[in-house]
C-alpha cells in the first residue's frame, strides 16, 4: 500500500498542471469583464458566459461562428478526404507488388520529414501565379496531403488484411476496387479513424498556412481569427473577453470528438510506432 | 499480389497527384525561387527577377539574426525535449505500473491539452503569464516570465503542457503492446518495479520513444505559433525570434527569395537533425 502514495501524488500533480489552466478558461469565459480581474481566478463569480457567447456570436456580425464553421469545413473536409486517399494509397502499397512500389513509398516517406511549414511559402508563392491565394482551396487542398496518413495505412493494412482474404473476393469475381471499399477497408477501420483523428487535429491546429495564404477575414479558421482578435487586445480592450470566451468555445469541438472516439484513440494510437 | 493497371492506378494517383502538387512542386519552387534574386534600374526602376545563383544562400548564411534563431530553437530542444519525453516516459511507467488507480481517467486528463490548438494554447498562457491578468498573481508579481531571459523558457512551457499527453500515450500503447510473458522471468528473479521499468519496459519500448524524439525535433526546429502569439504579450519576442518567424517576417517585407532560401535551409536542417538522430538511434540498437 505504501508505495502507491507516491505514483498516485505524482497522477495527482500532472492532473493539476494539465487540467488547472482549462479550468482556469472556463471559469474566466464566464464573468462579466468588470469582475474578470476582480474576483478570485479560479471560481466563479456571477455566472454570465450566456452573455459572453452571444456577444461573441453577435460581434461584428457573428464572424466568431463564420471562423468556426470555416474550420469545421476546412478540418473536416480535409481530414475526411486525406483519410481517404491516404488508406487507399497506403493500402495499395501494402498489398499489391508493382514495379517503384518502394520509390514511392521512400518518396512518401521523407514527406513525413519535410516540415510543414517549409512549404507555406512556396505554396503561397505557387498559388499566387494563379492568382488563387486568399481563397478557401489554397488552404484546404494542401491539407488533404497527409503522408503521415499512408505510411500508418500501409502498415494497417499489412497487419489487418490478409491476402487469402483478397484471392478469394477475387475468385468471387469482385474488382480489386470493390473490394477494397466492400471488404479491406471495414478491416481497417479502426486503424482509419485514428489516421482521420490525428489528420483533424493536425489541420485544426495548422496556422502557418492560413496565415501566409488569407487576407480575406471572413476566410479565417478559428485560430487565426483568435489570433487576429489577440494582437488587437492593447488597443481595443473589450475584445479580452472575446478572445477568452472564443478560445474556450473553439476547443469544445475537439475535446468533444476526442471524448466520443476514446476507443480508437486509447489503445489504438502509436500502433505504428511498435513496428 | 499483382493487381491490374487500372486499379493501381485508381488507388495511388490521387494521393499521388496531390503530393507531387502540394508537396514536391512546392519544395521545387522553392529551390528555383531561392536561386533568383530582385534587380532594379535605378532607384525607382521597375523590379526584375534576375538569376542570382547563390547570392541568397549567402545572405542566408551571413544574416545573424537567422542563425541566432537557430541556436535559440536549438537551445530550447535541447532542454525541453528531453524534458517533455521524460515526463510523458514516467507518466506512461507509472500508468503502465498498476501502481495507480483510475487510469482512464488520468489518460483522458493528461490528453485533454493536445486538442487545443497552439495559437489558443498561446493565447491561454500568455494571460496566466501576464503579472496584471494572471491567477497566480504571487508567482508573476515576483517574477516576469515574460521577459527576455524566461520568455524562451514560459514558451518551453507552453509545448511542454500541450504534448506531453500525446507522447504518453505513444510510449504508453507500445507498453500495452508486450506481452505479459517477458514480465515473468523477471518476477522470478524478484525485479521490483522499477527495475522492471529500466531493464524491461524501457528498451522495449526505445523505438516508440525515438519516433517521438525525431517528431519533438521537427516541432522545435518549425516553433511558429507560440512566439508569433507571444509578440503580443512581451516585447521580448522579435520578428526574427524563431527560423519560422524569420522566414514569414521576410516573406512580409516582401522578400521572397530570401525567405525561399531560409525556408529551403530550414527544410534541410529538419531533415538532416532527424536523420542524424535515426542514425545515431539504430547504430547504438545495433551494437546490443
Amino acid at each position: 500500500m505504501k508505495n502507491r502514495i507516491l505514483p498516485m501524488l505524482i497522477m495527482g500533480m500532472g492532473t493539476l498542471y494539465f487540467l488547472v489552466p482549462i479550468w482556469w478558461l472556463v471559469v474566466a469565459a464566464s464573468k462579466s469583464r468588470t469582475q474578470f480581474s476582480g474576483t478570485a481566478p479560479l471560481w466563479f463569480a456571477d455566472f454570465s458566459l450566456g452573455d459572453n457567447l452571444s456577444e461573441l456570436f453577435a460581434y461584428r456580425d457573428g464572424v466568431f461562428l463564420r471562423w468556426m464553421l470555416n474550420s469545421l469545413v476546412y478540418t473536416g473536409g480535409a481530414a475526411l478526404l486525406g483519410t481517404l486517399l491516404a488508406a487507399m494509397c497506403g493500402y495499395a502499397l501494402a498489398k499489391y507488388r508493382f514495379p517503384g512500389r518502394e520509390a514511392i513509398f521512400n518518396i512518401v516517406l521523407s514527406g513525413v520529414l519535410v516540415p510543414a511549414t517549409a512549404l507555406a511559402l512556396p505554396l503561397f508563392l505557387i498559388f499566387s501565379q494563379f492568382e488563387a491565394t486568399n481563397t478557401f482551396w489554397s488552404v484546404f487542398l494542401p491539407s488533404v496531403v497527409n503522408p503521415f496518413g499512408v505510411y500508418l495505412a500501409r502498415i494497417y493494412a499489412t497487419a489487418s488484411v490478409p491476402d487469402e482474404l483478397l484471392e478469394a473476393a477475387r475468385l468471387d469475381g469482385s474488382g480489386e476496387v470493390r473490394t477494397f471499399f466492400q471488404v479491406s477497408s471495414k478491416l481497417m477501420f479502426p486503424a482509419l479513424v485514428t489516421i482521420f483523428l490525428f489528420h483533424f487535429v493536425a489541420v485544426w491546429n495548422n496556422f502557418l498556412l492560413p496565415l501566409i495564404m488569407l487576407g480575406e477575414e471572413r476566410l479565417f479558421p478559428v485560430t487565426l481569427g483568435l489570433y487576429s482578435w489577440n494582437t488587437q487586445v492593447n488597443q481595443l480592450p473589450e475584445l479580452r473577453m472575446l478572445v477568452l470566451t472564443g478560445a474556450l468555445v473553439s476547443i469544445v469541438p475537439l475535446v468533444v470528438a476526442f471524448l466520443l472516439l476514446q476507443r480508437f484513440w486509447r489503445n489504438g494510437l502509436g500502433s505504428g510506432a511498435i513496428k | 499480389m499483382k493487381a491490374d493497371k487500372k486499379a493501381l492506378l485508381f488507388f495511388v494517383a490521387p494521393f499521388g497527384l496531390l503530393f507531387a502538387a502540394f508537396y514536391m512542386a512546392p519544395i521545387g519552387y522553392a529551390i528555383k525561387q531561392s536561386l533568383y534574386k530582385v534587380e532594379r534600374q535605378g532607384t525607382f526602376g521597375k523590379a526584375q527577377e534576375v538569376f542570382g545563383g547563390l547570392a541568397q544562400y549567402e545572405r542566408v548564411f551571413s544574416d545573424g539574426p537567422f542563425w541566432e534563431s537557430i541556436g535559440r530553437v536549438l537551445l530550447f530542444g535541447v532542454v525541453q525535449v528531453p524534458v517533455m519525453l521524460g515526463l510523458a516516459l514516467i507518466l506512461a511507467l507509472l500508468l503502465d505500473s498498476g501502481l495507480v488507480k483510475g487510469r482512464r481517467f488520468f489518460r483522458l486528463a493528461f490528453f485533454v491539452p493536445y486538442a487545443i490548438p497552439g495559437v489558443v494554447a498561446a493565447i491561454m498562457w500568455g494571460f496566466l503569464y501576464s503579472p496584471n491578468l494572471s491567477p497566480f498573481t504571487a508567482v508573476t508579481s515576483a517574477v516576469d516570465l515574460l521577459d527576455a531571459d524566461l520568455v524562451l523558457w514560459s514558451m518551453a512551457n507552453v509545448v511542454t503542457w500541450v504534448y506531453v499527453g500525446y507522447n504518453m500515450l505513444i510510449i504508453y500503447s507500445s507498453l500495452l503492446a508486450i506481452p505479459q510473458e517477458v514480465y515473468e522471468a523477471a518476477k522470478i528473479d524478484g525485479a521490483g518495479a522499477i527495475r522492471t521499468a529500466w531493464s524491461i519496459k524501457i528498451p522495449l519500448v526505445m523505438p516508440a520513444i525515438v519516433l517521438t524524439t525525431v517528431f519533438s525535433i521537427i516541432g522545435t526546429l518549425q516553433l511558429l505559433a507560440e512566439p508569433q502569439v507571444f509578440r503580443t504579450f512581451s516585447s521580448a519576442v522579435s520578428s526574427t525570434y524563431t527560423p519560422n518567424l524569420t522566414v514569414y517576417s521576410t516573406s512580409s517585407i516582401p522578400n521572397f527569395n530570401l525567405a525561399a532560401a531560409f525556408s529551403v535551409v530550414l527544410a534541410l536542417a529538419t531533415c538532416a537533425l532527424s536523420f542524424a538522430f535515426l542514425r545515431l538511434t539504430q547504430r547504438r540498437g545495433g551494437d546490443q
